[in-house]
């Protein structure tokens, strides 16, 4: 079972990284890294925090985006071209097929987002000269980015399971915003009277909470990340992807693949 | 011993908004396919032929009845690394070379690590794609990658191969290549299950097919059986001239090549015919029953009207 997975995950992995449009997400990533060299040599005093703004926020969009292209298609791509049907004539389990999928997938965003962030070190050692304890804060935002990646990519797959690409495209993206937006909506479910109250406190509690897992901010200005919060977001992370990468093989086993 | 065994499979699907129309793809069909066997489905398109095999491979699920394949059930997934399929029309994953696709599918398949990379080589060497094993798949042509699709369906020596369309997007060297490996598997004492609409090719191979159409099962047994019928007529041949008159005053049209003749009548009109032969003083080489061919058989298959589920009756 667990050999089967890996063989499904690795293959995934191998197909992203043959995927061309991969490179150039990569590439716009990195430019625009680089690109924060510049913006930060001409900011007086606050080039570090230029620069991790800029990097990180790179490493966060063109992430998302290679999560949501990617992970729309890890399903229906295979439907539709018929390629899953010879690998559910094997000893494949379904549910072997979307978790093997899954872990191709993160392990993707987890290789892209470490060589994007080798970029982001490299550009902050260009404009600092040196790297400070501080620097080490970075890591724990790039680490948050990458338990964004893999919520979104469970969303993604979730939707995947049961409607086409481009409706799974935009469900994924709403979620995202809708999330980075969770505290806000919690915010205006408290002025609110019912029964948009309750529609606006069930949908922030629905969504997963990506304003959490930002600390960009904080971090560009040298603020460390509490212990807590980086347990907290991990096991928030890994609930929710969990919960979503369940009903996907739910939904995924009774489905009729035509 | 029975290595496919069909008990009342149907599927029917719904549509529409409230998803209150319902489409019968496959009626109640019952079939036995025995071990050893190449067994033909054949059927025009839409027939109801990829439905079983989406069926028996669980890509899609049954509205009703069961089968049985090597004597467990269809879902169980320890009957998957006994079969092969070949899908309609098969696409893979274009990213990879047809070696790696072939050890992808090794490994899923649960072939040895140790046995892998030559079992790879030796199956392109089979399909004849040697020269192209480490090219991707997305430069490969239709017929490559039906190659490529037969090779992943038999790498892993299955005991019971499903092939839907074998010969589709071959060239004829391609088909009888394809021929030549469903022959070979049958020495191998492996079960063959392929669909087909192109009956020459069904009846170059198989042991007994099965006719398709709308959905539900017309006609199952040997070619011979099929085409033994003689449709009640005969051809009956003869030396010496005079008798034309006579033989096509009983309904018959005569043919002439050189001093023979030919005839074909109803069989209930011989007698009167050997009779008018005799009195003509001719001589009579022979009297045959016309035995009409599959694409005959397969053609009045198709016209005869509708017999419903119930007229599955046959089956072995």
């Amino acid at each position: 079972m667990t050999s089967r997975l890996a063989y499904i995950a690795f293959n995934t992995f191998r197909e992203a990284v043959r995927d061309r449009v991969l490179y150039n997400l990569i590439f716009f990533a990195l430019l625009m890294a680089a690109s924060s060299i510049l913006v930060g040599q001409i900011s007086i005093n606050v080039e570090r925090q230029v620069v991790i703004n800029l990097g990180l926020t790179a490493i966060s969009l063109f992430g998302l985006a290679i999560a949501i292209f990617l992970g729309i298609g890890l399903v229906a791509k295979e439907i539709d071209k018929k390629t899953l049907y010879t690998l559910l004539s094997r000893p494949v389990r379904r549910w072997e097929f979307i978790v093997g999928k899954f872990a191709g997938l993160s392990l993707t965003l987890l290789v892209n987002t470490a060589l994007m962030a080798v970029g982001v070190f490299a550009a902050l050692f260009y404009v600092m000269r040196a790297f400070s304890l501080q620097d080490t804060y970075v890591l724990v935002a790039i680490y948050f980015i990458v338990l964004q990646f893999v919520i979104v990519t469970a969303v993604a797959l979730f939707f995947s399971s049961f409607s086409s690409p481009i409706l799974s495209g935009v469900f994924a993206l709403a979620i995202f915003l809708i999330g980075t937006f969770a505290e806000d909506l919690r915010a205006f479910a408290q002025m609110a009277h019912a029964p948009a109250r309750w529609l606006a406190v069930g949908l922030a509690y629905l969504v997963p909470n990506f304003a959490a897992l930002n600390v960009i901010t904080p971090v560009a200005h040298g603020e460390p990340v509490a212990g807590g919060l980086v347990l907290a977001n991990t096991v928030y992370a890994l609930l929710y992807s969990v919960v979503a990468v369940s009903a996907a093989v739910i939904i995924f086993e009774y489905r009729d693949l035509k | 011993m029975t290595a496919i065994e069909i008990l009342n499979l149907q599927k029917s699907y719904t549509f529409g908004f409230w998803r209150k129309h319902q489409k019968v793809a496959l009626h109640p069909l019952n079939l036995c396919i025995e071990a050893g066997e190449i067994f033909g489905y054949l059927g025009p398109n839409g027939a109801g032929k990829t439905t079983t095999l989406r069926l028996l491979m669980g890509i899609i699920f049954p509205s009703g009845g069961s089968a049985r394949i090597l004597g467990h059930d269809m879902q169980d997934p320890r009957v998957k690394a006994r079969i092969g399929f070949l899908p309609e029309q098969p696409y893979f994953y274009d990213h990879l070379t047809a070696s790696e696709l072939l050890h992808y599918y090794a490994q899923l398949s649960g072939v040895p690590a140790g046995d892998r990379k030559p079992r790879v080589t030796a199956m392109l060497k089979r399909v004849g794609l040697a020269e192209a094993s480490g090219v991707q798949l997305r430069k490969f042509s239709k017929g490559m990658l039906q190659r490529v699709g037969i090779a992943q369906a038999i790498l892993h020596d299955p005991e019971v191969v499903f092939l839907d369309e074998p010969m589709s997007g071959l060239d004829p060297i391609g088909r009888r290549e394809v021929r030549d490996l469903i022959q070979g598997l049958k020495d191998e004492g492996k079960t063959v299950l392929f669909s087909t609409h192109i009956l020459s090719d069904a009846e170059d191979l198989c042991d007994r097919v099965a006719v398709l159409h709308k959905g539900t099962l017309r006609a199952t047994g040997t070619i011979l059986e099929l085409t033994a019928g003689t449709g009640g007529r005969v051809e009956i041949h003869w030396q010496g001239t005079g008798a034309e008159a006579a033989i096509a005053a009983l309904g018959a049209e005569c043919r002439a090549s050189g001093e023979t003749r030919r005839a074909t009548l109803a069989e209930d009109r011989l007698e009167a015919a050997l009779d008018a032969l005799r009195r003509c003083h001719v001589r009579l080489i022979s009297v045959v029953p016309v035995r009409i061919t599959l694409e005959d058989y397969f053609m009045q298959q198709m016209a005869a009207p509708d017999r419903g589920a119930a007229s599955v009756e046959g089956a072995r």
